[in-house]
């Protein structure tokens, strides 16, 4: 199951380097989100228009949905959140272009999306709360404490699991239904697919913000 | 040989199984938000929101079985030591 051409690919190996194709495309990715951030930010005006405009709308929408989720303390977070959000909507809709790969398609970039947010969550905790961070694995019960301790690690380590193979399933999921369309019949076939891959590549990097944000809150959150 | 038709096999049936519960699964959620829907139509926003979370959550369990399920066909781990085998044995 191999992709048939891809561009970028074959513009780096014309200079006889041998990147990865998720590497490659990640470098596309940051190239792109960097020159809509440079395109947005060129002169401010105080009523926006065009792609400042549009940008507000989606940086202000992000905002809105970490104030109401993690509060006012999650303000600081702010930035992780909406860079895997951009990142991962722009990296699952460059998927649907021909000739192009999602770098979200390979486990290796949702792994390292979700260990970072896994980090963050303990990192945030202990910052947080100190040493008493430990208390959100005992659970409700004093004497219920080492049971519960196994369970909450298992959670934990249940979390960038689910996050990594989500994001991946859906992804190589769609890639393969996508090249097992073209290979059977390539006329209009495989269109309908794409459409429900952008409804994918919304909700995907929809849910990822959201369950980043509710890790990271439940860790500043007071233990129960 | 018959490695390679359990391992199909295993594959088919394992994505079957996945898709039955998280097809009741997600019924279920429709059924619940639409309903919703009804009683409350100025409500359909964060509704269709709420829903559009719950499906993303049910769907990552067939995602799972579909992960597995490529494992099995594609990088499969035991595969050079059958041929290796097989090879051996003729």
């Amino acid at each position: 199951m191999v992709h048939p051409f891809l561009f970028l690919k074959w513009l780096v190996e014309q200079f006889h380097l041998h990147v990865a194709d998720h590497v490659i495309y990640t470098w596309f990715v940051m190239l792109l989100l960097t020159l809509i951030a440079f395109l947005a930010s060129r002169s401010i005006k105080k009523v926006p228009s065009g792609m400042q405009n549009l940008m507000e709308v989606v940086v202000s929408g992000v905002d809105n949905m970490v104030e109401e989720t993690m509060g006012p303390k999650g303000k600081t977070y702010f930035p992780l959140i909406a860079t895997i959000a951009l990142f991962i909507l722009i990296s699952n809709l460059i998927g649907l272009i021909p000739g192009f790969y999602p770098p979200t398609a390979n486990v290796n970039t949702n792994a390292a999306l979700a260990l970072t947010v896994f980090v963050m969550t303990h990192v945030v905790g202990f910052k947080e709360h100190g040493f008493s961070y430990l208390k959100h694995f005992i659970g409700p019960v004093a004497w219920l404490a080492p049971l519960m301790f196994v369970i909450e690690i298992i959670g934990h380590i249940a979390r960038p699991l689910s996050l990594t193979l989500r994001l991946f399933g859906n992804m190589y999921g769609h890639e393969i239904v996508l090249m097992i369309f073209l290979f059977l019949v390539p006329f209009l076939v495989p269109v309908p697919m794409m459409l429900m891959g952008v409804l994918i590549a919304f909700i995907q990097a929809f849910v990822f913000m959201l369950l980043a944000m509710i890790y990271i809150a439940g860790s500043l959150e007071e233990a129960h | 040989m018959e490695f390679f038709a359990w391992c199909v096999i295993a594959a088919g049936i394992g994505m079957g199984l996945g898709s039955f519960g998280t097809g009741i699964g997600q019924g279920l959620a429709i059924k619940s938000a639409v309903e919703g829907v009804a009683r409350n139509p100025g409500a359909s926003g964060k509704i269709l929101t709420t829903m559009m979370i719950g499906l993303a959550m049910i769907e990552s369990l067939a995602i799972y079985v579909f992960v597995v399920a490529m494992i099995i066909l594609f990088v499969n781990p035991f595969t050079d030591q059958v041929l290796q085998l097989a090879g051996a044995a003729h």
